[in-house]
């Protein structure tokens, strides 16, 4: 008995009924597809979730006010007014961090924009010019902050590009004053189109001063963040250290078990991402493989009938020399077949599939997602649609095996 | 020794605890080289003896010996080894795979044998040769006349060249022509030196062989010679 006459036999046997034979399969198919498309889908968000996370800079440290979130029950940070006017102090003098070579305080929230009876709801970004190579984005239109502007609370706005586009229309923009909270701010600069960046979406902000921002749109003392660049991505850990402890002067901690801020760099947010995006995707892709169990049992029901229907062929097969181990293996390789097919087709459908969502994310949404191929969940897959064929498909073939070759040459 | 031997062999099915006996004690030997008619009404074991002397079935008491060797402790795939090579069989309806061409139906054999698959073709086409099915070998089995479908089992039978060819109402569903024709096929195939064991229940065709056994209730009823004359009989019913 060889292999490759043992697989026709099997090709064969499957063609004969092919609308039969693809229905079956149609639960593998769905099964794999799910499987791909998610973990092609979910390896592209965490890509493009690191690419903007790394756009940020390796060298660019956040101190962030409250504890650090331990858990989903964590999220409502305590001390969320932690960072103050006398910690920016403390961190700008050398002697405290010598890595640091710039400091950017930033507060942000939500306000309304007007212009004329139009308005238009935006994220308020208070910053120093220096947010502009931090973040990389210049205005293409008008100027930038500078220092003069900060230090003199001045009404001034760096307005993203859709809040030009819907406020202004075809408009001129630069140089008119729009109002937040009923104060004019003069629009000095206007940002290019840009998208989605880390935590902000660039073409919906308004930048204004910082100190502008705290004293007249949201009235408070405290931060919302503190970045620090540290003058080497090799000093970034010895910054760190320096601004926590620097931070913990300032504030009278000793125990850092009670630090009511924490700090943020590249590296950990990206493995933080990592892990979080790797969890969603494997829980998505065990809900998806549920769909697997289903189409193996209907394997398994199929074959079920293939093999009651092919009775005689058995009694035949065995009465002119075919062992039980023969019956058995021609059987299984059937439904190896047929899931192993299922998988491949599967595989080719989810690739398609996300590779044509992946199109669609970065054309119509503007964002920088690029179309992953899973090779490893790929090979997984057809692992899997394999394996589903010998599980599901063991029990029927067992049951071809053990006919008698009387009672099945008899068999009407 | 004959080929085949058979002491005492007896056989019950038992359903539901109810031993039903099928053949008592049936004691006999066939040489190498002889054409055998099983006869008997239906219900007389003659399915049942064919089943224990083709390995598809066990006895429940008694021993059978084939080619001097004592079969009863072979194992279910030794057993199978030895259907595959020293035994061809002939069914009523015929058996052959749908959807099937000629060919691959009369290779069936082969790929549960030893033979090497480069020379299957060639052992295949011998045999559809035999039966003077040649024009016919790559048609599907479905394309075929009854009396082709049989020819066809014929040549699957053959092709392993086995010792013993049993045949199970071979012309049982074929018109009287072309159950002349098997019938001459397995007498030309007796002449070639292959042991041929037939069940029937028509005379006529059981006179094709050169020994009939009788079965009736599962008890050998007679077993004799078929005169020359009486084989002649035979010919003419077909010939009719």
């Amino acid at each position: 008995m060889t292999l490759r006459y043992t697989f026709k036999t099997a090709i064969i046997g499957l063609r004969t009924h092919k609308s039969r034979s693809a229905l079956t399969i149609l639960g593998i198919v769905i099964g794999i597809t799910a499987i791909m498309l998610v973990l092609s889908l979910g390896e592209g968000a965490q890509n493009l979730i690191l690419s903007q996370i790394q756009s940020i800079g390796p060298k660019v440290i956040t101190a962030v006010p409250g504890k650090q979130p331990k858990g989903p029950t964590d999220i409502f940070s305590m001390f969320a007014d932690s960072l103050k006017q006398k910690d920016l102090d403390a961190l700008s003098q050398k002697s405290n961090v010598p890595h640091a070579e710039k400091i950017m305080p930033i507060v942000f929230g939500s306000e309304s924009l007007a212009y004329g009876n139009d308005t238009y709801r935006a994220t308020i970004f208070g910053a120093t010019e220096i947010f502009a190579g931090l973040y990389d984005i210049y205005p293409d239109k008008g100027r930038n902050f500078n220092e003069d502007d900060v230090k003199s609370y001045s009404n001034s706005v760096i307005i993203g590009s859709k809040i030009e586009s819907e406020l202004f229309g075809g408009e001129e923009a630069l140089g008119k004053k729009v109002k937040i909270k009923g104060i004019n701010f003069r629009v000095v600069g206007i940002l290019p189109q840009k998208g989605q960046f880390s935590f902000l979406n660039f073409d919906e902000v308004a930048i204004v001063p910082y100190t502008t921002a705290q004293q007249y749109i949201f009235g408070r003392k405290y931060f919302d963040r503190f970045v620090v660049e540290a003058d080497t991505e090799a000093n970034v850990p010895a910054t760190v250290e320096d601004v926590k402890i620097t931070l913990r002067n300032s504030h009278n901690i000793t125990d850092p078990g009670k630090d009511d801020f924490f700090i943020e760099t590249q590296a950990q947010a990206m493995e933080t991402v990592g892990t979080i995006t790797n969890v969603l995707t494997m829980f998505l892709a065990a809900v998806a493989a549920i769909s697997l169990l289903v189409g193996g049992v209907g394997i398994m029901n199929i074959m079920l009938v293939s093999v009651t229907e092919r009775t005689r062929e058995i009694g035949l097969r065995k009465a002119i020399g075919a062992t039980e181990k023969n019956v058995l293996f021609q059987f299984l390789l059937e439904s190896v077949i047929l899931t192993a097919l299922g998988g491949l087709i599967g595989i080719i459908l989810g690739t398609s599939l996300s590779a044509a969502i992946a199109l669609v994310l970065s054309k119509v949404l503007v964002l920088d997602w690029g179309f992953v191929f899973p090779l490893s969940g790929a090979l997984m897959g057809l692992g899997v649609a394999a394996l589903t064929g010998l599980v599901f498909g063991l029990y029927p073939a067992r049951q071809a095996s053990k006919k008698s070759p009387i009672e099945a040459l008899r068999y009407e | 020794m004959p080929l085949i031997e058979l002491k005492n062999i007896a056989k019950s099915y038992s359903d539901d605890d109810v031993e039903t006996p099928a053949l008592h004690g049936i004691s006999f030997g066939i040489e190498q080289g002889e054409f055998v008619a099983i006869m008997g009404p239906s219900g007389s074991g003659k399915s049942t003896l064919l089943h224990i002397i083709g390995f598809l079935d066990r006895q429940t008491k008694g021993e059978y010996f084939f080619d001097e060797k004592k079969m009863d402790d072979y194992s279910k795939e030794e057993l199978a080894h030895v259907r595959n090579k020293e035994m061809g069989f002939i069914f009523q309806s015929f058996n052959l795979l749908p959807r099937t061409t000629v060919l691959e139906n009369v290779k069936l054999p082969l790929y549960y044998s030893k033979i090497k698959e480069s020379s299957w073709d060639r052992i295949a086409l011998e045999a559809i040769d035999t039966v003077g099915l040649s024009h016919r070998a790559h048609h599907l089995s479905s394309q075929l006349s009854g009396g082709e479908k049989q020819r066809t089992a014929i040549a699957r039978a053959l092709v392993n060249s086995p010792q013993v060819i049993f045949a199970d109402e071979p012309t049982g569903n074929l018109d009287s022509k072309s159950g002349g024709q098997i019938m001459e096929f397995l007498e030309k195939l007796n002449s070639a030196g292959h042991t041929i064991i037939l069940i029937t229940h028509e005379t006529y065709t059981a006179e094709y062989s050169q020994r009939i056994i009788r079965l009736k209730d599962g008890e050998i009823e007679s077993d004799e010679m078929v005169e020359r004359d009486h084989r002649r009989t035979g010919k003419d019913h077909f010939m009719k």
